[in-house]
């Protein structure tokens, strides 16, 4: 029996033969990410030995710059353990810093075929680099960095075939709108990516996509590899892999297809993102206090020229903030020396340092209470953003971008119209 | 049968998509475990805390804990919940409730079985769970025998502590 991308991936890992639904794998890990709130002293569990200093990397990102006394104090904790231990990838505070999958992905740490374990739930964020990447808890995070292993529960896979090309002004954000609004959760599953249309979606925005899969309850979340993503590895990774593709007689718990070249931008309307799906016309004109572009999902660079080429030329409408926060540093200097930052500013935007601040509700840009937000992040839940009372939308950047220049919910169309195909 | 195996309590029934956040809020990440777990359900029942007695049992619907890698399974085991019965339960928080030592379990028709204030009883040899007011008697999925233990041994944390690979608390 063939096996699909997740299985051939976790069977490999776990020392050859082969693995099935509802098999338990103890696998090795190839990466192991901490990001800075595993150091929170509350949370901090001294590690008195590291497996291999070298598959472990270290990235604050959710308490930057430190808002806090205890943050600061985390920091402290994280640097003293890769001294400790000789852990060379840290990414603090600085140039190299930025949200720990961003950084994943900029770095190309996620190495294709392999496994990566990071005690952040959006680490399927790395799938698109063909990883069979898994947010994990705490403890699995202490395990895996202390014995260099983890397990995992095989669950079946469904496969998505993208057929088409987008269309001008619809993003990697809508076709995960589609796919939560039609399909819903996918709980105890995988999901893997490919056909013939996959390769025309950039690298970053595969990354939007993988990045969503936690919201749709996935296990693990992969994408083929093609000529792009392995080229994009190489040119960044120096370490020998070899990628994953599925067995041609692979077992599908489902088989879909999508067709980009017919999808639209959507919205998802507050306190929940799977079958939560909406075309913009039944909300626009909801009027917004804040509109957000940022988090593991949508802050890359593709990103923020969208949102750059919505406003460029306009105002945000008045008493309307507009926050934009790229994923990494390396992200922010590219979209300055792009001219994308002055841009947004020049508009009116605000524009962060990288952090995870705003889409969990931590800090720079957290909704007080009645707020209404429309978000280019990862998550819509009640009180994810801050007060419990205010109502998130969740859309595209695009459309976020339109919205914080109406003032309201509003389809980015006439921002894309004339462009060339 | 061993009372370690044998558990009971009174229902508190919850819906589907119940979410992390709403077991352990955003703002209460950066605080204690015991903070955490004075803030279960703050936003969608702020009385579950007042009226909950320990070893009351939570059911609930589908993809029961979906969301974030916060240890919110931790937060319910410390607040004194007895265990979780779900028609499904999201992979990342059955992972933490394994690993943080918490009785989670999926039981196809868990919510259609039981009211509000019911007494579960839950058998993990038999793989049972049984409605004392009704009498009827549900399958429970069986949790594999390396992550049961795990689960019922307290977690991932007891182990590595007697490998000497962390400190203790």
């Amino acid at each position: 029996m063939g096996m699909t991308m997740t299985e051939k991936i976790l069977a490999r890992a776990s020392g050859g033969g082969t693995v099935k639904p509802g098999d338990v794998a103890v696998v090795d890990v190839a990466t192991a990410v901490l990001m800075d709130m595993t150091f929170l002293p509350e949370g901090w569990r001294e590690i008195l030995k590291v497996h291999d200093p070298n598959k472990v990397v270290i990235v604050f990102d959710h308490l930057v710059p430190a808002p806090t006394v205890q943050a600061a104090h985390a920091h402290r904790t994280g640097r003293a353990f890769a001294e400790r231990f000789g852990i060379e990838r840290l990414h603090d505070v600085g140039p190299d810093q930025g949200i720990c999958h961003a950084v994943v992905a900029d770095r190309a740490y996620a190495v294709p075929g392999t496994v990566l374990v990071n005690g952040d739930s959006h680490t399927c964020a790395a799938g698109a680099f063909n990883c069979a990447a898994r947010g994990v808890g705490g403890p699995d995070m202490l395990w895996a960095v202390t014995t260099g292993k983890a397990w995992f529960r095989v669950g079946e896979t469904v496969r998505y075939d993208f057929t088409g090309k987008l269309p001008d002004g619809v993003s990697a954000k809508d076709i995960f709108l589609t796919i939560a609004g039609t399909y819903g959760a996918h709980v105890n599953q995988n999901v893997e990516y490919g056909g013939r249309g996959m390769s025309s979606l950039s690298i970053n925005g595969r990354r939007t996509l993988a990045a969503m899969g936690a919201e749709l309850s996935a296990e693990f979340v992969i994408f083929e590899p093609d000529d792009a993503l392995l080229d994009y590895v190489r040119e960044r990774n120096k370490q020998p892999f070899e990628a994953a593709s599925p067995d041609p007689d692979a077992v599908y718990h489902a088989r879909r297809t999508v067709d980009l070249g017919g999808l639209e931008p959507l919205v998802a309307l507050p306190d929940a993102i799977v079958n939560n799906s909406v075309k913009i016309s039944q909300v626009a004109g909801e009027k917004i206090d804040q509109a957000f572009i940022g988090s593991c999902a949508n802050g890359t660079l593709d990103d923020l020229a969208v949102a750059a080429k919505v406003v460029a030329g306009r105002k945000v409408a008045r008493g309307t903030r507009f926050i934009v926060t790229p994923g990494t540093q390396a992200i922010y200097r590219a979209a300055l020396k792009a001219g994308y930052v002055e841009t947004l500013l020049d508009a009116g935007a605000v524009v962060t340092p990288a952090t995870c601040g705003a889409c969990w509700g931590g800090h720079m840009g957290t909704l007080g209470p009645d707020e209404v937000c429309i978000t280019a992040s990862t998550r819509n839940f009640k009180g994810r953003m801050g007060d419990p009372s205010a109502r998130i939308y969740m859309g595209s950047p695009a459309t976020v971008a339109a919205s914080a220049l109406a003032g309201a919910i509003a389809h980015p169309g006439e921002f894309f119209r004339g462009d060339a195909a | 049968m061993s009372g370690e195996n044998m558990l009971a309590g009174q229902v508190w029934k919850f819906g589907d998509n119940i979410n992390t956040d709403l077991m352990l809020p955003g703002p209460y990440l950066v605080q204690s475990a015991e903070a955490q777990a004075k803030a279960v359900f703050i936003s969608n029942r702020p009385e579950f805390l007042q009226k909950m007695h320990k070893g009351d049992v939570i059911i609930g619907g589908f993809n029961y804990g979906m969301g974030s890698s916060r240890p919110a399974a931790r937060s319910l085991r410390n607040c004194g919940v007895g265990f979780l019965l779900a028609e499904t339960i999201n992979g990342l928080f059955f992972r933490n409730a394994v690993n943080h030592g918490f009785r989670a379990f999926e039981c196809p028709g868990i919510t259609q079985a039981f009211e509000e204030g019911d007494t579960a009883e839950l058998s993990i040899e038999d793989w049972t769970a049984t409605n004392r007011r009704t009498g009827q008697t549900l399958a429970v999925t069986p949790v594999p025998k390396m992550l049961l233990d795990m689960m019922l041994g307290g977690g991932i944390m007891p182990l590595l502590e007697a490998q000497g690979l962390i400190a203790h608390k």
